[in-house]
C-alpha cells in the first residue's frame, strides 16, 4: 500500500513538514523534524531507485486522475539517479546545519530557515519527480523562492544583494522556461511530458516549436548557471549561510542541468537538437569556455567560497561537455559527474562551514596554518580537493575518465586535451589553499582563544560526503552501472 | 606461505608500517625501530618472492574492479620484481642513514618525515608490482604525493618553490599527458594490461602507436626526460636522505621502470620496432644525456651536479629502452639497479659532508677526503660507477646497453655513450682529486672528523652493493633476461 505511493511521499513528506515548522517555532525542533523529514525523503529516494532499476519505470497518477490530463509522476533510471543525489545531499546535510545554522542565523529565525530548507527540498526533488512541464515549472518556483530566503538570511549584509540578483536573474530564467513550456502547450495542447515526446518531433521544423526550443534551454542554462549565464551564483554562494551553500552547490544547479536533459533528450529529441539545430556547438563552446574562464578566475579568488563557487561554474562545464557529445558514454559522464560533483563540492563546502564556525572568515589570508589547527577538517578539505582535480581513487577522477573516453569516442579529441589543461587549473587553485593551510605558521597574536576543531555533529557530515568521494571512486559498479543505463535510457527510443 | 599473500603482503607492510610510527609519535627510539622492522620485513617478503619469480611464476593479486574491465590488480614478473628488489633493500639502509641524519642535523617533524616515507615504499611497492596501467597509474600518484611532503620538509620559502616546481611538472605531465594516454589506450585497444610482448600489435596504427609513445615518455615525468626535467633539481631542496633514497631510487626509478614496462609490456619491442616514428626517443633521451653531463660539469653544488648527473644516468635507461635491441632492454633493467646503488651512495656522501662540515659547494671539498676517508671513500666508488669503470655496477649495465646499441648498429647511441663517459669522468674525478690530494685550505679552523656512525655504516653497505653487484650480478641480470625474453 504505502510502497504504491512512494513518489507522492516523495514530495509531500516535505512539503507538509515545511509548515509544521512554523507552527513548532522553536529552532532545535525545527531542526530535529527537519532532520527526520530529510532522512525519510532520502529512504524513498532509495526505495524509489531500486525499484525502477528492478522493474522498470514507475508511473504515479495523482489523484487519479489518468495522465495525459491529471498530473503524472514518472520515475525512470534518470530522475530516479537525480532524485537520490538531491535527497542525500539534503539529509546528509541536515546534522551538520544544528551547529553551522546557530552560529551562523539569529536563534529567532531559524525555525524559519529550516521550514525554508524543506520547501527548496520539496521543490527540487518535486521538478524531477515530476512528469508534467507545467509541473516542473511550479516545482521550479517553489525551490527559487525559497532559496532566496535562504541566500538571504546570510549573516553579511551583502547576502540580501546576493539574493536579489539571484531572484531577478532565477526569475528571468524560470520565466523563459514558462515561455517555452506554453509554445509547447499551444502547439500541441499537452503538458504531459511523455505526451510531448512523441507530439513535438513530428512538428521539428515548426518555429513555434523553435522558439519554444530557444527559451527553454536559454532559461535551464540560466538556472544551471552556465557560462557567461552565470553571474548570480558566485555571489550566492559566498554569501549564504555555509550549509546553504553546501546544499546548493550539491542540488540546484544540477537539478536545473536534470532539466536541460529531460527537455532536450526526452522531449525534443537528441536528433532535433544536435543534428537540425547546432546545439552540441553552441554548448561544447560555452563549456569549454566554462571550463577554462572560470576556473582561472577561481585561481585569482581570496574568498574560499567564491573560489569553490567559481570552481562550480567549471564543473557545470564539464557537465554541459558531456551532453554536448550526444553519446551514451557522453551523457552518462556528464550524470556521473552531477552525482560525483555534489559529493565533492558539498564535502568542500561542508569543511568551509567548519572553518567558517570557528574563524568566522573563509579568506586565505586568514587560514593560514589551519592544516595544525584543525587537522581533521583540513583533511577532508584537502581529500575533496584532490577529488575536484581529478586524482585516482577519488570520485573526481572516474568522471575525468569517462568524460575523456567519451570525446575520444566521439572522435573529437581536441575536447579531451581541453578537459585534461582545464583540470591542471583546478591543481593551482586547490595548491593555493593547501599551501597556505599546512605552510604559513598559524597567527599568534589572538593567542586569547585558541582555534579549536569543529564539533563532531559537522565532522562526521563532511566526512561521510569525503568518504563517499573515496568509496565511488573505487567502487564504481554503482553509480557508472545507474549512469550508463539512464543515459542508455535517454538516448534511446525514449521512455 | 602462498606467492599470493606474500604479494599481498609485500603491498600491506609498508602502509602498517606508516600507521605505526604515526602511532609512535613523541618516541624516537619506538619510531624508528619499527621504521628498520618494517623495512627489514618488508625487504624478506620481496626476497622470498624472487625465486619463485624467477622459477617462471606470476603471483596475481585482484582487490576490486574500478571500472569496468579494469581492476585494481597486481602481477608480479621480473622487471618489477627487480624494482621491488633494489627499492626495498635500499629502505633499510637509506634508514638507517636517516636516523644517523635527521638526528645529527635535528631536523623537525621526524615522525611525518618517516611516515611519509613508509607511504613513497607502499607507492612504489604498488608501482612495481601494478598488473596493469590503470593501477600504475593510481600508485604513480599516489607517489608524487606521499613524497611532496619530504621535499617541502624543511617548510621554508625555498622548499615550498621546490615543492611547486616538483608538484606542478609531475601532477601536470602525469594527468595532462599520461593519463589521455591510458585512455586512449583503453579507447583503441580494449584492455590496460601488461603482457609479454605488449597489446598494440594489430590493434593500433603505426600513427597511433607513435602519438602514443610521445605521450607515454612525456606524460612520464619522473623519467625526467628533456625539458621535463626541471622537478628533480628542483626536489634537491629536500633533506638528503629523501634526495637519496627517493631521487636516486625510487621516484626516478619509478619514472624509469614505467618507461621500460611500458616499451616492453605495453607497446612491445617488435610492434615499436615496425614503427618508422619512433627515432625521436633515441635523439631526445640522447641530447638529455649529454646536455644533462655538461651542465652537471659546471654546477658547484654537491647536490645539484647529483642532481643533473641522475637526469642524465635516467636517460641511459631510456635510451637502452628506446635502442629496441632485446639485449639493451637487459641493459636498461639493470642499469635501474646499479644507477640505483651508485647514486643513493653519492648522496649518501653529499649528505654525510653536509652533517659534519656543513660544506655544500664542490669548491669547498678540497682535502677532505682526510677527514673523512670513508665518505670519500664511497664517493669515489660510487662515481666510478657513474662513469662506468669497473669493478663497479654500472660497468656492467653500459656493457649490455653498449652490446644492443652495436647489435642494433645505432651509431647514435654509440657516440653518446662515448661522449657522456667522458663528460662523467671530467665532472666527477676532479671532485675526488680534489678531496684526496688537494690540501685543505688555509685557517680552516673547522674541526670535524667522520660523520654520525650510521651515516658511513649505511654508505659503506651501499658502496660495497655497487661492488658486489659487479662481481654477482647473477640475480638482477637472471630478472633482466627472463624479461626481455632473452635466454641465459
Amino acid at each position: 500500500m504505502i510502497e504504491a505511493h512512494l513518489p507522492a511521499l516523495q514530495v509531500v513528506l516535505p512539503l507538509l513538514a515545511a509548515p509544521l515548522c512554523v507552527v513548532l517555532r522553536n529552532g532545535t525542533a525545527a531542526w530535529a523534524l527537519t532532520l527526520a523529514t530529510s532522512w525519510a525523503a532520502l529512504a524513498v529516494a532509495v526505495a524509489l531507485l531500486v525499484k525502477v532499476l528492478a522493474d522498470g519505470p514507475i508511473s504515479y497518477e495523482l489523484g487519479n486522475w489518468l495522465a495525459p490530463w491529471g498530473i503524472e509522476y514518472k520515475i525512470d533510471a534518470v530522475n530516479a539517479f537525480i532524485l537520490v543525489v538531491v535527497a542525500a545531499i539534503g539529509a546528509i546535510v541536515v546534522p551538520y546545519a544544528y551547529a553551522s545554522v546557530r552560529a551562523e542565523i539569529e536563534e529567532e529565525r531559524i525555525y524559519l530557515f529550516y521550514c525554508m530548507y524543506l520547501l527548496t527540498l520539496t521543490g527540487l526533488l518535486g521538478i524531477v519527480i515530476t512528469g508534467d512541464a507545467f509541473n516542473i515549472f511550479v516545482f521550479l518556483e517553489i525551490s527559487s523562492l525559497s532559496t532566496y530566503v535562504l541566500v538571504g538570511l546570510g549573516r553579511d549584509r551583502r547576502a540580501l544583494t546576493a539574493a536579489y540578483q539571484y531572484l531577478i536573474m532565477g526569475t528571468i530564467g524560470a520565466t523563459f522556461i514558462l515561455i517555452g513550456i506554453g509554445l509547447l502547450y499551444m502547439m500541441t495542447g499537452t503538458l504531459n511530458i511523455a505526451d510531448l515526446a512523441k507530439r513535438v518531433p513530428p512538428l521539428a521544423g515548426n518555429r513555434t516549436v523553435l522558439a519554444a526550443f530557444g527559451f527553454i534551454t536559454v532559461g535551464a542554462s540560466l538556472k544551471l548557471a552556465l557560462f557567461p549565464l552565470h553571474h548570480w551564483l558566485p555571489n550566492a554562494y559566498a554569501y549564504a549561510p555555509s550549509t546553504v551553500s553546501a546544499f546548493l552547490a550539491g542540488t540546484a544547479t544540477k537539478v536545473s542541468l536534470y532539466i536541460l536533459i529531460r527537455f532536450i533528450f526526452t522531449v525534443f529529441g537528441a536528433s532535433f537538437a544536435f543534428k537540425t539545430l547546432p546545439l552540441d556547438i553552441v554548448l561544447s563552446v560555452l563549456a569549454v569556455l566554462a571550463m577554462f574562464v572560470s576556473s582561472t578566475v577561481a585561481i585569482f579568488q581570496r574568498d574560499i567560497k567564491r573560489l569553490l563557487a567559481y570552481s562550480s561554474i567549471a564543473q557545470i562545464g564539464y557537465m554541459i561537455l558531456g551532453i554536448s557529445f550526444a553519446s551514451v558514454t557522453g551523457v552518462a559522464a556528464s550524470l556521473l559527474h552531477i552525482f560525483n560533483h555534489a559529493l565533492m563540492k558539498g564535502g568542500l563546502f561542508l569543511a568551509l562551514g567548519c572553518v567558517m564556525l570557528r574563524l568566522g572568515s573563509v579568506r586565505i589570508e586568514d587560514m593560514h596554518g589551519l592544516g595544525r589547527t584543525m587537522p581533521v577538517t583540513m583533511a577532508a578539505f584537502v581529500i575533496g580537493g584532490l577529488s575536484l582535480i581529478g586524482i585516482p581513487l577519488t570520485a573526481g577522477f572516474i568522471s575525468k575518465w569517462y568524460l575523456v573516453l567519451a570525446a575520444l569516442e566521439s572522435g573529437r579529441w581536441y575536447f579531451a586535451v581541453l578537459i585534461v589543461l582545464s583540470s591542471l587549473l583546478a591543481v593551482i587553485y586547490v595548491w593555493r589553499i593547501i599551501e597556505v593551510a599546512y605552510f604559513r605558521p598559524a597567527p599568534r597574536s589572538e593567542a586569547a582563544e585558541p582555534v579549536r576543531e569543529a564539533p563532531a555533529s559537522m565532522l562526521i557530515p563532511m566526512w561521510v560526503l569525503i568518504g563517499a568521494n573515496i568509496y565511488f571512486g573505487v567502487e564504481t559498479s554503482a553509480s557508472v552501472g545507474v549512469a550508463r543505463q539512464a543515459a542508455a535510457m535517454l538516448l534511446g527510443s525514449g521512455p | 606461505m602462498s606467492v599470493t599473500v606474500l604479494l599481498a603482503l609485500t603491498l600491506s607492510l609498508p602502509l602498517l608500517g606508516a600507521v605505526l610510527i604515526a602511532m609512535s609519535n613523541g618516541k624516537p627510539n619506538q619510531r624508528e625501530t619499527v621504521t628498520l622492522l618494517t623495512a627489514v620485513a618488508l625487504f624478506a617478503t620481496v626476497v622470498a618472492l624472487t625465486p619463485k619469480v624467477l622459477a617462471g611464476e606470476r603471483p596475481y593479486l585482484e582487490l576490486l574492479d574500478i571500472l569496468p574491465g579494469v581492476a585494481l590488480a597486481f602481477r608480479i614478473e621480473p622487471l618489477g620484481m627487480l624494482f621491488a628488489l633494489v627499492a626495498s633493500f635500499l629502505w633499510i639502509v637509506n634508514s638507517i642513514y636517516s636516523i644517523g641524519y635527521m638526528r645529527g642535523n635535528k631536523e623537525r617533524h621526524q615522525t611525518r618525515f618517516y611516515v611519509c616515507f613508509a607511504a613513497a615504499l607502499w607507492a612504489t611497492m604498488g608501482v612495481a608490482f601494478s598488473a596493469n596501467l590503470l593501477t600504475l597509474f593510481i600508485f604513480y600518484e599516489a607517489l608524487t604525493i606521499s613524497t611532496y611532503p619530504l621535499v617541502t620538509h624543511q617548510g621554508n620559502e625555498a622548499a615550498i618553490r621546490g615543492g611547486r616546481t616538483y608538484l606542478g611538472i609531475l601532477l601536470t605531465t602525469s594527468i595532462g599527458v599520461m593519463l589521455p594516454a591510458i585512455i586512449l589506450t583503453a579507447y583503441l585497444v580494449g584492455t590496460l594490461d601488461f603482457r609479454a610482448g605488449g597489446i598494440l600489435a594489430g590493434k593500433v596504427s603505426p600513427e597511433m602507436g607513435g602519438l602514443l609513445l610521445f605521450l607515454f615518455m612525456y606524460g612520464t615525468g619522473k623519467a625526467a626526460l628533456m625539458p621535463i626535467h626541471r622537478w628533480l633539481p628542483a626536489a634537491m631542496v629536500a633533506p638528503t636522505p629523501v634526495s637519496a633514497l627517493l631521487h636516486a631510487v625510487a621516484v626516478v626509478k619509478a619514472g624509469v621502470f614505467v618507461v621500460v614496462k611500458l616499451i616492453v609490456y605495453t607497446f612491445g619491442i617488435d610492434y615499436l620496432a615496425k614503427l618508422t616514428n619512433t627515432d625521436w626517443l633515441l635523439y631526445i633521451s640522447g641530447a638529455t644525456i649529454l646536455i644533462a653531463s655538461t651542465i652537471a660539469l659546471s654546477a658547484d653544488n654537491l647536490k645539484r651536479r647529483l642532481a643533473y648527473s641522475t637526469v642524465s644516468q635516467l636517460s641511459y635507461v631510456i635510451m637502452a629502452a628506446a635502442i629496441l635491441a632485446p639485449i639493451s632492454a637487459v641493459g636498461a633493467a639493470m642499469h635501474i639497479a646499479a644507477h640505483a646503488f651508485g647514486k643513493i651512495t653519492l648522496f649518501f656522501a653529499a649528505g654525510s659532508i653536509y652533517t659534519a662540515s656543513h660544506k655544500t659547494e664542490v669548491s669547498q671539498l678540497n682535502g677532505i677526503g682526510r677527514r673523512m676517508p670513508w665518505t670519500m671513500g664511497a664517493f669515489a666508488i660510487g662515481a666510478l660507477s657513474m662513469i662506468g669503470v669497473p669493478p663497479t655496477a654500472g660497468f656492467v649495465s653500459k656493457w649490455y646497453i653498449l652490446l644492443g646499441a652495436l647489435d642494433a648498429q645505432s651509431t647514435v647511441a654509440i657516440v653518446v655513450i662515448v661522449v657522456s663517459t667522458l663528460l662523467n669522468a671530467a665532472y666527477f674525478l676532479p671532485v675526488i682529486y680534489a678531496a684526496f690530494f688537494r690540501k685543505p685550505p688555509e685557517g680552516d679552523e673547522h674541526k670535524h672528523g667522520e660523520a654520525p656512525l650510521p651515516i658511513v655504516i649505511a654508505l659503506c653497505i651501499t658502496a660495497a652493493g655497487t661492488i658486489v653487484l659487479f662481481f654477482l650480478p647473477d640475480i638482477p641480470l637472471a630478472l633482466a633476461r627472463a624479461m626481455a625474453g632473452v635466454g641465459g
